[in-house]
């Protein structure tokens, strides 16, 4: 039991020694890191059923008593949130073996990725809040590697501003953890859920304000977002896609971790704030997505757009919201991965990103245009797919308590998003080829694609048609919170 | 003593804050170094700074007295070393920026913005302009 609770960093981790070690060797990295993230996806599997068993995978380190020693606690949402990571894993590095903008095959590449996964592992099975601070930065420099590796002027130039505005996150983050210690002599969330209830109102407030302001910074909330539109696009597409999924949504678990369970209940102020940068989150994404043609950069506005449903189901602080937060998030996980990595199958097939200088491409690949609506449309929140259901239950929540405007604000982000969506689709599918003598490239090798984004699509249709036991799992997750 | 440091703390964050807004990239840099140690400061402090006792239990007794508090030192290297990390690669990425972009000035670097001369509406041209960035040639 207390060796499957460390596999989230141990197997990525030991995947990242083996892969550096043979990296003068393609085949035998590629085929362990397979391996590894097979092995990784097996140990998630299982922590999900014991964390569903209500028998989660916890221990502390060196055998300390709880408030001591560094604590791994994998209950529903953070087995959940691995088993997730996991799935992202397998699929981009499925991904990278076909053609579609693989980016330079760089020796260090695989290890910088199963870096990256053991990082977002650690991040969701950790009950420590310097720990927690410690994952954040192995999930930074991890990223930082990946985003130099290609060493195009772009590309560096977005590695820059990723780090600056990133490592002040980082920064405020420590200096928050700090101060957080100061005043009640604890990490342990256990433990600091107990001292928070004995804390000054106005200090706790001022803390929480401080530690949720860096994870908002890592979340790519309003008004910090900067970061995620000015570098995202100059990645290779899997690992785009793996960041899409992955990074951000690390910041909004922690946000939901802290507010939502360890300094549950949150001052009303904070909750109240929180719900309103929520708003202004995904307004601001889907108008900034809007005005751009590079299927990156609006896909990548979109990531910060659907943040803001996320943070809106935070901030409603009930069982409901909480659940409807899990719930979201897997959800939109596979869906974001998923369209940036259709997109780059466009781009393979077509020859750009930009939506002006593509199209004509249902008529030659049908099944593509399909595809794709797959996850557009459950992004938007068309029924009956997943992204309908996690509206749904975030909207019934918000009406239910009265948040008419945070409601209002999200319906016609989901009409803005809708327009995106459709955009996309009429541009690169729909329209004639802006070349008259644009043809299909002949020597394409999309198998890889394909399988890694009809599998994720399965994964939202089966989502959309039997929404049944995810929702049960994400209330009884929600359930544990909190107590 | 308590008065020192906070004070310290304070000068260390301006100093930091100023360099880290800096337009000149390599004192941005710094400044985040800066920033970084005034961090550690405050992990540092959040200790208590009353007691000079070593944490160290002395024989015969099972509990520790009066000591320091030994946890915020844990945390302090800790942090020390993965912004050391940092610290290095971001001086190295500096240099490769310098080089390549040959500027050294935050608001010349536009390289991974939307192309100037890109007319983002009405759509381009999509013949007589190449809108793409980068330029496909560099993709391959």
């Amino acid at each position: 039991m207390s060796a499957l609770v460390v596999t989230p960093v141990l197997v990525p981790l030991a995947t990242v020694v083996l892969t550096t070690l043979t990296n003068r060797r393609p085949a035998l990295q590629q085929a362990l890191s397979l391996a590894g993230v097979l092995a990784f996806l097996a140990c998630a599997v299982a922590l999900v059923f014991l964390a569903a068993a209500d028998q989660p995978a916890r221990t502390a380190f060196g055998s300390w008593v709880a408030p001591y020693g560094i604590e791994f606690h994998l209950d529903r949402i953070g087995a959940s949130l691995v088993l997730i990571t996991a799935l992202m894993g397998t699929a981009s590095l499925l991904f990278l073996a076909s053609d579609a903008d693989p980016g330079p095959r760089h020796p260090l590449l695989l290890p910088l990725v199963h870096g990256v996964l053991a990082g977002v592992g650690g991040a969701f099975s950790t009950a420590d809040l310097f720990n927690l601070y410690v994952w954040f930065e192995v999930m930074l420099i991890c990223a930082l590697g990946l985003f130099a590796l290609g060493g195009r002027l772009d590309q560096l130039d977005a590695t820059f501003k990723y780090l600056v505005l990133n490592l002040l996150g980082t920064l405020l983050l420590l200096i928050a953890v700090g101060a957080i210690y100061g005043a009640t002599g604890h990490l342990n969330f256990g433990a600091l859920s107990a001292a928070a209830s004995g804390m000054p109102p106005a200090l706790a407030t001022v803390l929480l304000a401080a530690l949720l302001l860096a994870f908002l910074i890592k979340a790519g909330s309003f008004p910090v977002y900067a970061w995620l539109p000015a570098s995202y696009h100059t990645l290779p597409a899997p690992i785009l896609a793996l960041f899409a999924g992955l990074l951000t949504k690390v910041g909004v678990y922690a946000v939901l971790r802290i507010v939502g369970d360890v300094f549950a209940p949150a001052p009303g102020i904070i909750m109240e704030a929180l719900g309103w940068i929520a708003a202004a989150t995904m307004m601001l994404g889907v108008l900034g997505a809007a005005y751009h043609w590079d299927m990156r950069r609006i896909l990548a506005f979109h990531i910060v757009s659907q943040i803001g449903y996320i943070l809106l189901a935070v901030a409603l602080a009930s069982e409901a919201g909480n659940a409807a937060t899990l719930f979201y998030t897997l959800h939109h996980i596979i869906v974001k991965a998923n369209l940036f990595l259709i997109a780059a199958m466009i781009w393979r097939l077509t020859g750009s990103y930009d939506l002006r200088r593509i199209g004509g491409l249902y008529k030659l690949r049908p099944l593509l245009g399909v595809l794709f609506l797959v996850p557009a449309l459950s992004l938007v929140g068309i029924p009956p797919l997943s992204g309908f259901w996690a509206k749904l239950i975030v909207l019934q929540e918000a009406l239910a308590q009265g948040r008419y405007a945070w409601t209002a604000v999200a319906l016609a982000v989901s009409v803005l998003t809708l327009y995106s969506m459709v955009k996309i689709w009429m541009q690169a599918f729909w329209k004639t080829h802006p070349d008259t003598k644009w043809q299909l490239p002949s020597n394409t090798r999309l198998g890889p694609a394909w399988a890694a984004t009809l599998g994720l699509a399965a994964l939202t249709l089966t989502i959309s048609i039997n929404p049944e036991p995810l929702l049960d799992y994400a209330q009884a997750a929600a359930r544990m919170l909190g107590g | 003593m308590t008065a020192v440091i906070a004070l310290t703390i304070f000068f260390t964050v301006t100093a930091g804050l100023y360099l880290a807004l800096s337009r000149d990239l390599f004192r941005c840099v710094i400044g985040l170094a800066v920033l970084g140690a005034a961090a550690n400061l405050v992990l540092f402090a959040a200790g208590r700074l009353d007691s000079p006792l070593p944490a160290v239990v002395p024989s015969g007794d099972s509990i520790l007295g009066d000591a320091a508090n030994p946890l915020p030192q844990a945390l302090v290297l800790t942090a020390i070393v993965i912004g050391f990390a940092l610290l290095c690669f971001s001086l190295v990425l500096l240099l490769r920026l310098m080089r390549d972009a040959r500027t050294d000035d935050s608001v010349a670097l536009r390289h991974a913005e939307p192309r100037p001369d890109d007319p983002v509406k009405p759509p381009a041209n999509a013949t007589d302009c190449d809108v793409t960035w980068p330029p496909r040639e560099e993709q391959k």
